[in-house]
């Protein structure tokens, strides 16, 4: 059976913690085989909503639909379709790598094979270590490692790359590509807008329980918040003008002068994201 | 993209036994690693057994069997030992360790995957179950090499043992589940569990020879289960000559099948209503 609903659909969530409301209304669709980045502040209602998507929280109204299931009423085996990344958790640890991880791959109906995940997530070395012993990002890799060795349909990464170095983040970009490619629909939050911006096709911005900005990655913050920014000091005193003509400014400036401290800056998504949020 | 959107039918009866057979082993070995919970429940029973015995050893005072030879102060204490075994490794170290569990995230890890409650509770009373038989193969031997303590040879209290050991790990185990949903955090756990079961084994004649306990207190401890316990064990290991000591002059083991068995329905069903993989919204 084939269909075109979308494989999260999010309408009017609202959820309240005795009487504080932390989601104010919330819309968003993911299609299957997307990769959709969920940002905004600490305490704005990312994993709010994304505890309420995999079932874990009850919401106080809207409707919610993940790969056609109600989560409140999923079962088992809807979970078997599912990846979870949760935020970290204090965990014993008294199993090792490979041990974990084959335990975990015997309660899915098709789990990718044990070894293929501990080499795709970087731990060939730390296999045969009790998980206790391994640093923070090293057990944030388990963390991925888990989420996806039952091959799930839809993946949710919850800041998955706390505590990864330079390198472990590379490592990790380049799994998620490739299960991109193998169609498996994400669900990402990140603090690192970088991330967002290498790894989703488009992302929704939370602040304050609503969500101020939906769109492919390349259009949030719409087309006037990347118009190029042009810096300079003159005469001690700093100027910033946005143009979409930066060289004819800079031709300008330089006719009356050198001036000092000259840049032109393209907004990244970071530089977009911040001004959203503080509004 | 297509995809399917119908959910097929993969966690199946098999799957679910399959699943908890999967936790026995996991729980088994994950359980052992942890030094503290292993010298807490697994061996202080032995440890208890020995300071018994270098206490009382000079004593007489446990009654004499059948040939007039005095009951040895090992010989005593090794099937109120074997209760508290089972206690420890059923209740105490469950309760402990599930709400542990619920407030590390284990419980919410799982929460997240198809593992049934149904394979969760097989891990954890599994575990109980290997983990019991070891600790009191481990007190016998012990009792019986080191303190030359005289072990039943016939069949029927081996079959008593049997019965008694197997409905009293699966009481202590289910309680334990229940049970572990009081502590409110993880770290209180231990100070909510261990005073209840410390408590319990004061009054239901573990430390203490229940028949020099009042009236009113054996009363009392007849309602929970650990008294019974203890008192089939003795019914296995003490000489008949002891029989008199007990209450009503009999090992009464139906009293103590049924006592079990009400304790492990009345368990199943607070299990059954209070377990849940996370706290929703707390």
């Amino acid at each position: 059976m084939t269909t075109t609903a979308p494989a999260v659909e999010v309408r009017d969530l609202h959820k309240s913690y005795r009487g504080v409301e932390a989601l104010r209304g919330i819309d968003f669709d993911i299609a299957y085989g997307e990769t959709f980045a969920l940002l905004g502040p600490n305490g704005a209602g990312k994993s709010t909503t994304i505890e309420i998507l995999e079932g874990y929280r009850d919401r106080t109204s809207g409707t919610v639909s993940v790969l056609g299931v109600d989560p409140e009423r999923g079962g088992l085996d809807w979970k078997a379709r599912l990846g979870i990344v949760l935020q970290s958790g204090g965990e014993q640890g008294a199993a090792t790598v490979r041990e974990q991880l084959r335990h975990f791959a015997g309660f899915y109906p098709d789990p990718r094979d044990v070894d293929e995940v501990i080499a795709a997530v970087g731990l060939e070395d730390k296999a045969s270590w009790l998980i206790r012993k391994l640093s923070g990002g090293q057990r944030r890799r388990v963390d991925v490692a888990l989420g996806i060795i039952g091959r799930p349909e839809l993946l949710f990464l919850d800041e998955p790359t706390t505590g990864f170095d330079p390198e472990a983040r590379r490592q990790f970009w380049t799994l998620i590509e490739q299960l991109k490619k193998e169609g498996t629909t994400i669900l990402l939050t990140t603090h690192y807008l970088d991330e967002a911006a290498q790894l989703s096709d488009r992302a929704g911005i939370v602040a304050d329980g609503r969500l101020v900005e939906l769109g492919p990655i390349d259009t949030i913050g719409g087309a006037a918040a990347r118009v190029p920014l042009v810096r300079w000091i003159r005469d001690g005193v700093a100027h910033e003008e946005r143009t979409e003509c930066p060289g004819e400014l800079v031709a300008r400036l330089a006719a009356g002068g050198e001036p000092e401290r000259l840049e032109v800056v393209r907004p990244s998504l970071e530089d977009i994201y911040l001004e959203l949020v503080a509004k | 993209m297509t995809a399917t959107s119908t959910t097929r039918t993969v966690v199946t009866p098999a799957r679910i036994v399959r699943n908890g057979i999967s936790r026995i082993r996991y729980e088994f070995l994950t359980y052992f690693r942890q030094g503290d919970a292993v010298f807490f429940t697994f061996l202080f029973p032995v440890v208890m057994l020995t300071i018994f015995l270098v206490a009382f050893s000079s004593s007489n005072f446990f009654g004499t069997d059948a040939a007039g030879h005095s009951v040895s102060a090992a010989a005593y204490y090794l099937p109120a030992m074997l209760a508290a075994g089972v206690l420890l490794s059923g209740l105490q170290n469950l309760a402990i360790d599930i709400a542990g569990e619920k407030s590390d995230g284990t419980l919410k890890r799982l929460a997240g995957t198809p593992l049934s409650v149904t394979s969760y509770f097989i891990g954890k009373i599994g575990r109980a179950l290997i983990t019991g038989i070891l600790q009191a193969a481990l007190l016998i031997v012990l009792a019986k090499v080191a303190f030359g303590v005289p072990i039943p040879t016939d069949a029927a209290r081996w079959a008593t043992l049997s019965w008694v050991f197997l409905l009293g790990v699966a009481t202590c185990a289910i309680l334990g589940i229940g049970l572990s949903a009081l502590p409110r955090s993880g770290k209180s756990a231990s100070a909510v569990v261990i005073p209840i079961v410390l408590v319990l084994q004061f009054i239901s004649g573990v430390y203490l020879p229940f028949s020099n306990l009042p009236g009113w207190l054996q009363n009392v401890a007849s309602i929970f289960p650990l008294k019974w316990l203890a008192q089939g064990m003795r019914s296995v290991f003490l000489p008949s000559t002891l029989k008199a000591a007990e209450v009503g002059g009999s090992w009464n083991l139906p009293g103590v099948a049924i006592a079990l068995g009400i304790w492990l329905v009345v368990g199943l069903i607070l299990a059954r209503l209070t377990f849940r993989w996370i706290r929703k919204d707390g």
